[in-house]
């Protein structure tokens, strides 16, 4: 048992050997501090919820000392998260982890503990969507995380534009228009027709779900790269022909201009997950208050961006105890209340059902009963798609800047070499 | 205190036979510590640097070479020992070489320009301005502004759609530009950036350089009857020659590690450097091989080897340019 004085005497001794990278200096794993406390440090980025949620449990188990460890953004924490993986020490006793970083979190399922195994027994997989626990489980059956929220996709739509453009414009007639993406392309030329205006974002935005929802990714499940043979050359020209046929904004996700394209009213629809909502209110303003609409339709069934998990790394000196808090963290109890506090989506099959989110309804969005509408499009989504480790990379740094290369007049043929050469060299 | 000790042990002194065997402690234990003081303590005072740099620059080096001879995957299991595989594969990377020449394209279009738009603003600032504080001041504005904000401003105004500067543009009549496509624009917008923050920095060390060349030099020109533009290219370029070298090598090293505007310039922060690499720099390159491809055997060869460019291109520019600014003497 260590106490505080020795503490303190780590601190400057690891200030002191700041670059001698040793496993004395980490704060993970903390152990128990001098009045016989179990101490955990939760690690998680944006925002969660769990502030009232950790003084609860505190409440409940006077034996356990939280720490909140809160990183602003996904970006930084997640790197923090791979460097010190790599340097053997200094993680928290629970790392949240993002849905675009599990593939890479997966490559290492080995040094995170397998929840099945420690966490708690009353904890069964049917407490989540299975589509959300299937994604965290390993090839060998191993749980890696628990399910926190998720981001089911609908779609969003500007309701005066389509009026503007002769297309049906109530949640209820809108839903043909978004019922297959072949329904999807045609309306989209309908409305360029009509207005001369772009009918989306940007390809990449379209891509990504639609290869998603695809059976196979860009790994079979031996983690061979398949991206030649499986669906991704046709659903890249359906993407590409629409581009070239004047759908696409051609506006970079989370760019200025993107930001700027809601207030310009630069493009009709948006691919909506739950928590894009927020970022459409935020961006287009209280000028566009109204206009913007969603429906419980997605081409081609449903889909899922974002949402997160809680895993507990092999660093952990309290495995058991970590284990046990991330599993009443994700109980649908406490995710409702998260949802509450920040609006996160949760992934729990009770959570989905509760009164608290059937009866969330939004403003902006005309007053829609959105909670009950995205509870609807998670129960559409078919299965989890199996991620090889370098997938998250394919998507963001080959077919992302592949699909902007041909916005930018880059043949469709020639961008397609870019992305066939681009997934070897990555996949490597 | 010095001088007596040796004298009192010096060769020149005969020895005091009685007394040999406990000489040692006939030495009073002041002197003796003084006589390390006078050997030892001006390396404990220099020792901080050393050791800080050693800790901080030399480790981090050296290491980096080691990890570089690895197949080292960030949080692997295994780093299996592959030799100078690393540098194999650097040599024949298309993109290694691409982003190598985005770079050296950046770094001409910004440091050409800034050299000698810097000299240029120090003589105009060397005149009698009024208020010549506040100019001098002024330039360094830039430079005390934030990097990332003023990258982000930057992106804000080259933006392709809603961009300032496109829209300028386009009211005195030229065509748009696609600031982001278009590999040459892009670079011209990058080094502007660069060239926005750094030539008043530059400026301002010229302009010191400048007030120190001695008044008299001129003033024995302007009676041989020099002109301005004589006297410029006869004496002040030749006397500054020492500061130029000293600015020309900074913004060398600094022009060739190029990270943030490109990486801020990419609309959402990526670190593709464009859709097609067109202004991918090579420590982008190295950031996104190590820290998201999570090679780190591979960027740390790349990064030994845009050390060793560096190194090479700022000892060429040392010669060069002791010989253009030596040439105006003679």
């Amino acid at each position: 048992m260590r106490n505080r004085r020795a503490g303190l005497a780590k601190v400057v001794a690891c200030t002191a050997v700041l670059a001698a990278v040793t496993a004395a200096c980490g704060s993970g794993g903390s152990g128990a501090s001098s009045d016989g406390k179990v101490e955990l440090t939760v690690a998680t980025f944006n925002e969660f919820g769990y502030e009232e949620l950790f003084k609860e449990y505190e409440a409940a188990n006077s034996n356990v000392k939280i720490t909140h460890r809160k990183t602003g953004q996904g970006n930084p924490h997640h790197q923090n998260l791979f460097t010190k993986l790599g340097a053997g020490s200094g993680l928290a006793d629970i790392e949240a982890v993002e849905e675009g970083y599990l593939s890479q979190v997966m490559a290492k399922s080995g040094q995170f503990n397998d929840l099945k195994e420690i966490g708690p027994a009353d904890v069964r997989a049917d407490r989540w969507l299975q589509w959300k626990t299937d994604a965290v489980t390993t090839k060998d059956g191993k749980l890696i995380g628990y399910g926190t929220d998720i981001g089911p996709l609908a779609m969003c739509y500007r309701k005066d534009l389509f009026e503007a453009a002769g297309l049906p414009s109530d949640p209820e007639g809108v839903k043909a228009l978004f019922a297959t993406w072949d329904a999807y392309f045609e309306a989209g030329d309908r409305y360029v027709k009509a207005t001369g205006k772009p009918w989306f974002d940007s390809a990449a935005q379209i891509f990504n779900p639609m290869h998603n929802q695809a059976k196979v990714g860009y790994f079979d499940r031996d983690d061979k790269l398949v991206i030649e043979t499986n669906d991704d050359k046709k659903i890249w020209e359906q993407v590409t022909g629409a581009v070239a046929r004047g759908q696409s904004a051609k506006l970079v996700a989370w760019s200025p201009e993107w930001q700027n394209g809601f207030k310009q009213s630069a493009f009709a629809t948006k691919t909506c997950p739950s928590w894009m909502l927020g970022v459409i209110e935020g961006n287009a303003g209280p000028e566009h208050k109204g206009h913007w609409a969603v429906t419980a339709a997605f081409p081609g069934g449903g889909g899922n961006w974002g949402g997160s998990y809680l895993t507990v790394p092999k660093q952990s000196k309290n495995a058991k105890e970590a284990a046990k808090l991330a599993a009443w963290l994700t109980a649908p109890e406490q995710q409702i209340k998260a949802f509450v506090a920040k609006g996160t989506f949760p992934s729990q099959t009770q959570a989905l059902i509760s009164p608290e989110l059937l009866n969330k309804t939004n403003d902006y969005f005309g007053g829609e009963k959105v909670g009950l509408l995205f509870a609807e499009q998670a129960n559409k989504v078919a299965g989890a798609q199996y991620k090889g480790p370098k997938d998250g990379e394919i998507q963001d740094n080959v077919i992302a800047p592949a699909l902007q290369a041909v916005e930018q007049g880059k043949s469709a043929d020639e961008g397609w070499q870019q992305v066939v050469e681009g997934a070897k060299k990555a996949a490597k | 205190m010095t001088t007596e000790l040796t004298v009192a042990r010096g060769r020149g002194v005969e020895p005091r036979p009685p007394r040999r065997a406990d000489e040692d402690a006939k030495v009073p234990w002041r002197h003796r510590l003084t006589r390390l003081d006078v050997k030892y303590s001006p390396y404990l005072f220099i020792a901080p640097f050393f050791v800080l740099f050693a800790i901080t620059g030399l480790f981090p080096l050296l290491y980096t070479a080691y990890v570089s001879l690895f197949d080292w995957e960030l949080g692997a299991d295994e780093t299996p020992f592959i030799g100078v595989e690393n540098y194999v594969t650097l040599a024949t990377d298309d993109q290694f070489w691409n982003a190598l020449v985005n770079t050296l394209s950046i770094f001409v279009l910004s440091s050409g320009p800034q050299v000698v738009v810097a000299v240029l603003l120090a003589v105009l600032l060397n005149t009698a301005l009024r208020a010549r504080t506040a100019w001098r001041m002024g330039v360094l504005l830039p430079y005390v502004a934030s990097l990332v904000a003023l990258t982000i401003i930057f992106g804000d105004l080259f933006g392709p759609q809603y961009g300032m500067i496109n829209n300028l543009l386009e009211f005195f009549g030229f065509d748009r530009i696609d600031w982001q496509a278009e590999r040459w624009w892009s670079h011209v917008a990058i080094a502007t950036m660069v060239n926005w923050r750094w030539t008043g920095y530059n400026a301002l060390i010229v302009l010191a350089a400048m007030q120190a060349i001695p008044r008299d030099v001129y003033e024995a020109a302007i009676v041989d009857g020099a002109s301005r533009v004589r006297q410029f290219f006869s004496i002040t370029l030749p006397l500054l020659r020492p500061t130029l070298i000293f600015v020309i090598v900074t913004s060398t090293i600094g022009g060739l590690q190029i990270f943030t505007e490109p990486k801020l310039f990419a609309p959402a922060g990526s670190s593709n450097g464009g859709a097609t690499n067109q202004y991918q720099t090579v420590v982008l390159y190295m950031y996104q091989s190590g820290f998201q491809s999570q090679d780190l055997g591979y960027a740390s060869a790349m990064a030994w080897v845009l050390f060793l460019i560096i190194i090479a291109i700022a000892g060429i520019n040392f010669l060069l340019t002791r010989r253009l600014a030596g040439t105006g003497e003679g």
